[in-house]
């Protein structure tokens, strides 16, 4: 009972950094219709600018607290300076295009993303540090024997990204920027026609994801390093937003929190007999089951189609 | 001047059923074909036929294969390494479980079995469409990588999935040498090529193109979806895995699941977008591209003596790269199939004005 509350546990901790990830996919496509590929590239990007800021900050200040702060306000600007220049050199020029050369050329930003940062930032492993405690908690010992193992640095992760979630929420609902966030996502040409300026909106968007992004390399980043297969982590959570559907914030979390179990449990229960290693593909079929029955995922908008 | 077709009339129903009706079209494939034969392996060194041409015959074929999928039928599909896959190991363990198998007939069975493959992963495709297809056949590449890699029975118990071809002969003819290799490669391209050609302008071509352009309207003036995209996904499936039977045996020799991972599905992405989606010169045209650019891309530092170490040249091969896409993107995004009709249109009246 103990082990399998231990690994429900770790299995929601994992899905909400899915989910973190997955949120950065949703945002981009709610608002621009582009699925954004390189949304793991720019957890890379913002996990390695936030590392090498971090060091040089900690060192000319001397204080971990402050430095960090530092960094992270540098980072912040840093991601917003990438959504600028996407969207200036990138979007702008393919505005009414198909579906597959959007998502195409998002891989080519992932590309440039990849190398770039890797060049000016350099590509060895970095950690972040912002002094999350790290030795491991006993609960519930009381209720059986040995207790749950918890790791005090998951919890605070998940916090930061439970406030997230809501502080994203309490923006797109009552801000004036959240309004025509919500108006462009439902039909461009109308906002557009309005008087909300698209390109604006998209930079917002954009920089938000960025933002978002930061926040899901700094968890990552400061749990496993901050390294390459970073990227790669986006490739694991593609199966979360599309469990919850494209377009829905609530479905980026559910469907994080669905795979992240899953996908612990499958690999406790079920990988000793298969030959493990199945997380790799797990969530995928999951994912492809829920789609035979819910075309459109979870909680995603249903697809009319008209001739 | 060089590129006009008055005068070319149609008297018979052969000369106006013909795949190419142009004569200089005729011409030059036919010239295009008997320098590749005879020419090439004259003039070409073994780095060049082993390097560049042979990955891009057989990538084009893929290439080809992914083209009649995407850009025929519009079903994006992520999942074309691990098919890829299927089609070598397929191949491979024919040719280790029953040694007599002629070479053809092993490549041909790793093609059929990347057939049913790819019509499993392709039935989602009737409820789900767009995106959430494309990451569906991401769950064939991942499930297929894995599978390679855990289960024993699929590579004879080799250790983590790396396996290795003997000698190959192809009708007692020896494929050894890279001039031997080429040839039976683009054997293989040709005649694919033309089957491809002449299946896109056939019945089952045409539907494939209305499932396209707008599946419910396709269905309701009578095509049958489920039928045009599981034939769409057989025929893909059947040409990608015999170019992963090619790419394994011929191009590689030995490989392990690696080789056919997912940046080989998304280097056969762009290579059908940079060439241009349902066109299958655009699927050559893309391959040379891909395969031509790290080459170029990795040589000219060199040769203006910029002394560059190997880790950021590599990081700069991957911003260019993706820099050239975005680009290519945004100047032609038919990709070069299109460029290639513009000048088509421009030579028919070259040099005059009108």
């Amino acid at each position: 009972m103990g082990f399998f509350l231990e690994t429900l546990f770790g299995g929601l901790m994992t899905g909400l950094l899915y989910a973190l990830i997955g949120l950065g996919f949703v945002l981009i496509f709610k608002a621009s219709g582009v699925f954004n590929f390189a949304q793991g590239a720019m957890v890379l990007v913002a996990a390695l600018a936030m590392a090498r800021f971090s060091g040089w900050a900690i060192e000319l200040t001397g204080s971990l607290l402050f430095g960090n702060v530092i960094a992270f306000f540098m980072s912040v600007v840093f991601m917003i300076a990438v959504a600028i220049v996407i969207e200036r050199f990138v979007l702008r020029h393919l505005v009414n295009q198909e579906l597959t050369t959007l998502l195409m050329a998002t891989l080519g930003i992932t590309y440039v993303l990849d190398g770039l940062g890797q060049m000016v930032f350099g590509s060895s492993v970095y950690t972040i540090d912002v002094g999350m405690p790290k030795d491991p908690l006993f609960q519930f010992e009381g209720a059986f024997e040995g207790g749950v193992l918890l790791n005090p640095d998951d919890l605070i992760a998940a916090g930061v990204a439970a406030t997230l979630v809501a502080t994203l929420a309490l923006l797109f609902q009552y801000t004036k920027v959240g309004r025509a966030l919500r108006a462009v996502a439902d039909d461009h040409q109308a906002a557009q026609s309005v008087g909300i300026p698209l390109g604006r909106i998209w930079v917002v968007v954009w920089a938000v994801a960025g933002i978002v992004a930061l926040v899901a390399g700094i968890i990552w980043g400061s749990k496993l390093g901050v390294q390459f297969s970073l990227s790669t982590a986006a490739l694991r959570a593609l199966p979360v937003v599309i469990l919850g559907g494209l377009t829905s914030v609530p479905g980026a979390i559910i469907g994080g929190l669905i795979i992240g179990v899953g996908e612990k449990l499958s690999e406790v229960y079920l990988g000793p007999f298969v030959g493990g290693g199945i997380e790799v593909w797990f969530a995928y079929v999951l994912a492809l089951v829920f789609l035979l029955f819910r075309p459109e995922g979870l909680f995603g908008e249903k697809h009319i189609a008209r001739v | 001047m060089f590129y006009r077709e008055n005068g070319q009339f149609k008297t018979s129903y052969f000369e106006d059923q013909r795949i190419f009706k142009v004569r200089q079209d005729r011409v030059a494939i036919l010239a295009i074909v008997a320098v590749a034969v005879l020419l090439v392996p004259m003039l070409a060194s073994d780095y060049l036929l082993r390097a560049v041409l042979i990955p891009f015959l057989v990538l084009s074929l893929a290439a080809i294969g992914l083209n009649i999928l995407v850009g025929y039928c519009g079903q994006i599909s992520l999942g074309t390494g691990a098919f890829m896959a299927v089609g070598a190991y397929a191949a491979w363990n024919l040719g280790v479980r029953i040694p007599e198998t002629p070479l053809l007939l092993q490549i041909l069975v790793g093609g059929a079995c990347a057939t049913a493959i790819g019509v499993l992963f392709g039935i989602p495709s009737l409820r789900v469409r767009g995106l959430y297809l494309a990451v569906s056949t991401l769950a064939a590449q991942f499930f297929l990588d894995w599978a390679f890699l855990r289960i024993p029975a699929l590579t004879n118990h080799s250790t983590s999935g790396s396996v290795s071809v003997g000698t190959l002969s192809f009708f007692g003819l020896p494929v050894e040498t890279a001039t031997q290799k080429y040839l039976f490669c683009l054997g293989f391209v040709v005649v694919f090529a033309l089957i491809a050609k002449n299946l896109v302008r056939s019945g089952t071509g045409r539907q494939w193109m209305a499932v396209r352009d707008m599946d419910i309207a396709a269905g309701v003036i009578g095509i049958r979806l489920a039928y045009a995209k599981l034939t769409a996904f057989a025929v893909s499936s059947f040409i990608v895995g015999v170019a992963g039977a090619l790419w394994g045996f011929i191009h590689l020799g030995a490989w392990e699941p690696l080789a056919f991972s997912l940046d080989r599905s998304f280097q056969l992405l762009f290579m059908i977008i940079i060439g241009g989606l349902g066109s299958i010169a655009g699927s050559f045209f893309g391959a040379a591209f891909i395969v031509l650019l790290p080459i170029v891309l990795t040589n000219v530092p060199e040769f203006f003596g910029l002394p560059l170490s190997v880790d950021t040249a590599a990081h700069l091969e991957h911003v260019v790269f993706g820099a050239l896409i975005v680009i290519f993107l945004i100047a032609e995004p038919h990709g070069l199939a299109r460029l290639w009709s513009i000048g088509r249109e421009k030579l028919r009246l070259w040099p005059f004005p009108h």
